[in-house]
């Protein structure tokens, strides 16, 4: 088991946001969240690596339990990449920079080490070419295809994806749900926050439905989509049709 | 009307310019060095170190709302009453250094908290230290955010040295009044000292953005698109 | 001005001369209305001469944009001490003879000017152009829509500028102390020489006084301001 995630709950002021979230992920597993917007969904990524920090419950990597105090958590980051909604690009960096930084001053790698695993991962995103670009030059898509092999140069063992093209403009999704589907296929370990759900259908392993804080719901995408056991499921996809009009 | 300007006074007076840029100079960068501490300790003191943080933030509204004359004759004139005594130099040095510290201070919180959050959680995101993200993501974006106000403040100081010279340091104002008195041309030595003013403070103006053109970043800043 | 160094033992500051020194306040109360009615009367030039400066800035044609420019340049170089200095000597030159108090006001109230155009330009910039073209779409002239369209809403953005620009010249009125204006920092040392001991009780009375008055002014300020919002005019940034 590489992700373990044991009854989380946190909480901002009155409002409990996470009520209890249990559920785990294997090497390779591709799982998708899906959910009514405000469930608590982002805060469950943010939570896994204590971005944000939970008030109760427990997390582990493999072994490790990422939530316990001792643990030296910038070393447990550095394992799980973490794509944002906003990308999150640091703004006074070229895209290699970008993806560079945290090789050299997390991992400790050489320059040149670092510039050669950077330029291959834009590669792998399919802009090698932008490398020395500012993220203020870049499409919305390119920049999150920066954020992403931000996040692949590290070597990570699972990565974070939240909402990654909730802030993209329509033509622009395609060219990142590209990327995240190739990732899903070359064996990487994904949990992904997304209103996508032509994607969810096809990519994931494993669909898992949260509303108000609690899951509702797990279960392959055949199941959820066709024959969802509960019925708030079946209600949140009947909206989620009509608004996008069905499978895309 | 009958008006009278003589070579001679040049001398003298670039000497003055001379004592001038050293008192600006020198209190900016004194200034610039207690104002980043001050910032910082506003900026992440509140918990660990807050008896720190209300010390920098006391000053901080002290300084910034009393005038600069206020604080300059205090040193000079009422700190020797307790024995403490400092030459016009020095005592001038200090008041603007004190000074500048706190609109310093200011510039910079205002410069560092305009860094958009995100910027320093992608950095934790990716594994670096609290001191790392400061380091390699926060503070390379917020020297650039702050350019402009820095700037604006290095003119107000440069206007601000010529105050020293009522305590009698010989800067720039401080020439100008000895020749004054000397000769009884009062206008005209102040209307070359004005031009004296007006040249340098364009000088620096233009070498200011020279500074900001070559450290410009396309997406950082009012200019950028994000 | 030098203070003579006369090597005589000081007279000890004691608690007593901290009491002693409150029973000056009227004298500093006296000083500080003239620093206040300086102020007033500044920021009243200030205001007439920005506003008008900085409509032919952004309005003007581009021989009085230029001169406006210049204008701006100036005034905001030049530090407000040789301002005041050169007010005290010019006029002689010219055979008149004004008061310290009205060449302060007016060495300060244009200085003042410099900096209030800019905050109103900035304000009018701020301004989204299609206002303007709403305004002469229904048949305004340039003149009206500036003056029933424009100029209210300038006014509104231009109060936090405003704040700032009453704060730093707030605390430029102690410079008339050089040219002989009888205000708070000279009552001061009128009090330091009567009783030396008390200079420097008396100084740090000033500066508690001026943080009064500035966070007043501030606070009153930000009452307008609340008073005269309306909510989605704000500034872009």
């Amino acid at each position: 088991m590489l992700l373990r995630v044991e009854d989380l709950h946190k909480r901002y002021g009155k409002e409990e946001v996470l009520k209890g979230v249990s559920f785990s992920l294997e090497k390779g597993e591709t799982k998708v969240i899906i959910g009514p917007s405000g469930t608590g969904k982002s805060t469950l990524l943010r939570c896994i690596n204590r971005l944000t920090e939970p008030d109760r419950g427990r997390v582990w990597l493999e072994d490790v339990e990422i939530t316990s105090p001792k643990v030296n958590i910038n070393r447990i980051r550095a394992q799980i990449g973490f794509v944002f909604q906003d990308f999150n690009l640091f703004t006074h960096l070229t895209a290699l920079d970008n993806v560079r930084l945290g090789l050299i001053r997390v991992k400790g790698m050489s320059k040149k080490e670092a510039t050669a695993r950077a330029m291959e991962e834009l590669a792998r995103v399919g802009l090698a070419d932008k490398a020395n670009a500012y993220p203020a030059e870049l499409s919305g898509g390119q920049q999150q295809r920066v954020s992403i092999a931000r996040a692949l140069a590290m070597d990570p063992k699972l990565i974070l994806f939240d909402e990654p093209t909730s802030a993209l403009d329509p033509e622009l999704i395609g060219e990142v749900l590209a990327v995240m589907e190739d990732l899903a296929k070359s064996g990487m370990t994904m949990l992904v926050v997304t209103h996508e759900m032509g994607f969810a259908r096809t990519v994931a392993d494993e669909i898992i439905f949260m509303e108000k804080g609690v899951i509702v719901e797990q279960g392959p995408p055949e199941q959820i989509f066709s024959s969802p056991k509960q019925p708030r499921t079946a209600e949140f996809l009947r909206r989620i049709t009509d608004l996008y009009g069905g499978a895309r | 009307m009958n008006l009278f300007f003589s070579w001679s006074w040049l001398p003298k007076l670039a000497q003055g310019l001379l004592l001038t840029l050293e008192l600006t100079g020198l209190s900016m960068a004194l200034g610039a060095v207690l104002g980043l501490i001050l910032a910082i300790l506003r900026i992440y003191g509140r918990g660990p170190l807050y008896p720190a943080y209300l010390l920098a933030s006391g000053y901080v509204h002290l300084f910034r709302g009393t005038p600069l004359l206020v604080q300059l004759m205090t040193i000079y004139y009422a700190l020797p009453t307790v024995g403490v005594r400092f030459s016009p130099f020095v005592a001038g040095i200090l008041a603007l250094t004190l000074n500048t510290a706190a609109y310093q201070a200011e510039y910079f919180r205002g410069a560092i908290q305009s860094v958009r959050a995100g910027q320093m959680q992608a950095a934790l995101a990716l594994g670096l230290s609290r001191l790392q993200a400061i380091r390699h993501v926060v503070l390379p974006q917020a020297l650039r955010l702050v350019i402009p106000p820095w700037s604006n403040e290095l003119i107000y100081m440069v206007k601000g040295s010529a105050v020293v010279y009522l305590i009698g340091v010989l800067e720039l104002m401080g020439q100008a009044k000895n020749i004054a008195a000397r000769t009884f041309r009062n206008f005209e030595v102040y209307i070359v000292v004005a031009l004296f003013y007006l040249a340098l403070i364009f000088l620096l103006t233009l070498i200011l953005r020279w500074v900001e053109r070559r450290t410009r970043i396309p997406g950082l800043g009012t200019a950028g698109r994000l | 001005m030098g203070e003579a160094q006369l090597g005589l033992p000081l007279p000890p500051l004691t608690l007593e001369h901290w009491l002693s020194v409150w029973s000056y306040l009227p004298t500093l109360l006296q000083g500080l209305s003239v620093n206040l009615a300086l102020l007033g009367g500044l920021l009243g030039v200030g205001f007439v001469l920005g506003v008008i400066v900085a409509l032919l800035e952004v309005y003007g044609p581009r021989g009085l944009r230029l001169f406006a420019a210049g204008y701006a340049w100036v005034f905001r170089s030049i530090p407000e001490i040789l301002l005041l200095l050169l007010m005290w000597f010019g006029p002689a030159q010219f055979g008149l003879s004004i008061s310290p108090f009205t060449a302060a006001v007016l060495a300060l109230g244009l200085r003042s000017s410099a900096y209030q155009a800019e905050i109103f330009r900035g304000a009018l910039q701020a301004i989204p152009t299609g206002q303007t073209l709403a305004a002469r779409a229904l048949g305004f002239s340039r003149l009206q829509a500036i003056r029933y369209v424009l100029l209210p809403q300038a006014l509104r953005l231009s109060l936090a500028g405003w704040g700032n620009e009453f704060a730093v010249v707030l605390k430029d009125t102690t410079l008339a102390y050089a040219i002989g204006v009888v205000e708070v920092m000279r009552q001061a040392r009128y009090i330091g020489s009567r009783d030396f001991p008390l200079t420097l009780p008396a100084y740090i009375l000033v500066a508690m006084l001026f943080l009064v008055v500035t966070y007043f002014g501030l606070f009153l300020l930000g009452n307008v301001e609340k008073r005269l919002r309306i909510p989605g005019l704000e500034a872009r940034r």
